[in-house]
């Protein structure tokens, strides 16, 4: 379990860090090959630098409330809703919080739910009405003990930064493309004589057509590393990772389609509400297969901590 | 006049090391203070959600007295056990969680009484708390452990031993025998 924690967090940082790299080299190329100068590589880069803090400060501070009304949510009370409002606040005290998140029931008969805020102070819980009928109180635990890893482990927060570096890299490709075609962004003085020009604008063009797809590819892969995480986490706080398995079975035989699910939120969601039951994880998909997200907390449940395909084994 | 420099500036740097380190082990101990306190208020609530259901279900457990009288007098124990040190406290606790399995399993018999919202509610709650209980003693034990991990291991037990932070103890409930409710098939 502990071995799991360490290897997911590892690996989004890895790949975080891979797409910083890309969106660097993105706009350093950009830089150099449309000014001609590296002064000019270097300003690129810094704009970037100050359009990407003003973007993530607008998603900080207002991202949640958004969220939560695009999904139908409703606050609902201890009174309203024991159950479930007492499961919430026993995670809570297994994870050593201060408060508990505010909790929200969406009036939809499938089983979903999804937690969002910037750090555990201003966090929210949100769990569907197919949820609560049909998970046992073990189940609804381990589906709370997810959602609120997610708000422990500040993905959140995480995934709204490589969102926004990844839309940067989106956005600055997209511009130079465009410039490019329109004819702007001709050559100062002083630069590097014609053949070097060239191929250099080649480069620069081949980076601003493939990086935004790299940068999406690695984006979904932190995706998918966040939620084992969550597994795992969930499982430090409810050491019984049998309830989230038979949560996350339950979830998957459920055809019930989310009907508030749309491409924007999907990836906040314990399951994807969009698609459904795959054999091998697909390079664009947010989630991991559930088939092995459950083999995983079942080998948990044994003791042992099981490779993913294509992993070394790291337990002796 | 460099050696000057570089001598002030590493002394300045193990300087930052060590207050950074010392910091860690307050907000550790303090975290073990205050998860043990924790519990303390899960506890407490437990006993005040009781007597509640006892006034609840005595009418219609009229043949049950034993078990009510049970769990009243185990709660008394257990509330009385605080002063007496924490293995004490524990055993009195989990005694109290005993009476109560027994008094739920009892109430099974009873369809009017299974049927009652303000039974069922009352037994959402005590779940709750038990849970609540377990949870922070888990939380508790975690908090012990990392706090231990640090004034054990290097470079923080420098720290901690010309401090004086010692280490704490886990929450070592001993189990108390389990006893199988007798649910009487009448």
């Amino acid at each position: 379990m502990y071995e799991q924690i360490r290897r997911n967090r590892r690996a989004s940082w890895l790949l975080m860090a891979a797409v910083v790299v890309i969106l660097t080299a993105l706009g350093y190329v950009i830089g150099l090959a449309w000014v001609g100068s590296s002064d000019g590589a270097l300003g690129v880069v810094g704009l970037f630098g100050v359009a990407a803090i003003v973007w993530s400060l607008v998603g900080y501070y207002a991202g949640d409330r958004m969220v939560l009304s695009v999904s139908g949510a409703r606050r609902i009370s201890h009174e309203e809703e024991p159950r479930l409002w007492n499961v919430v606040e026993e995670m809570t005290i297994a994870a050593g919080l201060g408060q508990p998140p505010a909790v929200y029931v969406i009036e939809d008969p499938a089983p979903n739910a999804f937690a969002t805020g910037r750090d555990p102070a201003h966090s929210s819980i949100a769990v569907t009405r197919g949820l609560l009928h049909k998970l046992n109180r073990d189940e609804l635990q381990g589906v709370v003990a997810h959602e609120m890893s997610h708000v422990r482990n500040y993905d959140i927060r995480f995934a709204t930064l490589v969102g926004i570096l990844v839309g940067l890299i989106a956005l600055v490709a997209d511009l130079f493309l465009r410039a490019r075609l329109f004819g702007f962004g001709g050559r100062r003085s002083g630069d590097a004589g014609g053949g070097v020009g060239v191929v250099l604008m080649l480069v620069a063009f081949l980076f601003a057509l493939l990086a935004p797809l790299a940068a999406r590819i690695v984006q979904f892969s932190i995706s998918r590393r966040r939620e084992l995480l969550a597994d795992a986490t969930a499982v430090e706080l409810t050491r019984n990772p049998l309830g989230l398995a038979g949560a996350l079975q339950k979830i998957a035989d459920d055809p019930t389609k989310l009907r508030m699910g749309n491409r924007a939120t999907a990836h906040l969601y314990i399951a994807n509400p969009l698609r459904k039951v795959k054999e091998a994880a697909g390079l664009f998909d947010t989630h991991p297969p559930i088939q092995q997200r459950i083999a995983l907390l079942l080998a948990m449940a044994h003791g042992e901590a099981r490779p993913l395909e294509g992993e070394p084994d790291a337990t002796a | 006049m460099i050696a000057v420099i570089v001598i002030i500036g590493i002394l300045v740097l193990l300087g930052v090391v060590f207050a950074v380190l010392y910091n860690r082990l307050v907000g550790r101990r303090n975290q073990v203070d205050n998860a043990w306190s924790q519990i303390d208020v899960q506890l407490k609530r437990r006993y005040d959600l009781i007597p509640n259901l006892v006034e609840t279900v005595k009418d219609y457990m009229q043949y049950e007295q034993e078990t009510l009288t049970k769990v009243t007098e185990a709660r008394s124990a257990a509330m009385q056990a605080g002063s007496a040190g924490p293995q004490a406290q524990a055993k009195a606790e989990n005694m109290l969680s005993d009476t109560l399995k027994s008094l739920f399993a009892v109430v099974e018999n009873y369809p009017d009484l299974k049927a009652n919202q303000n039974v069922l509610s009352l037994q959402e709650e005590l779940t709750a708390t038990e849970n609540k209980i377990a949870f922070a003693r888990q939380f508790y034990n975690d908090s012990v452990l990392t706090y231990n991990n640090a004034i054990q291991m290097l470079p923080t037990n420098i720290i901690a031993g010309m401090f004086n932070f010692t280490a704490r103890e886990f929450f070592d409930a001993p189990e108390a025998e389990t006893v199988v409710p007798k649910v009487d098939l009448r």
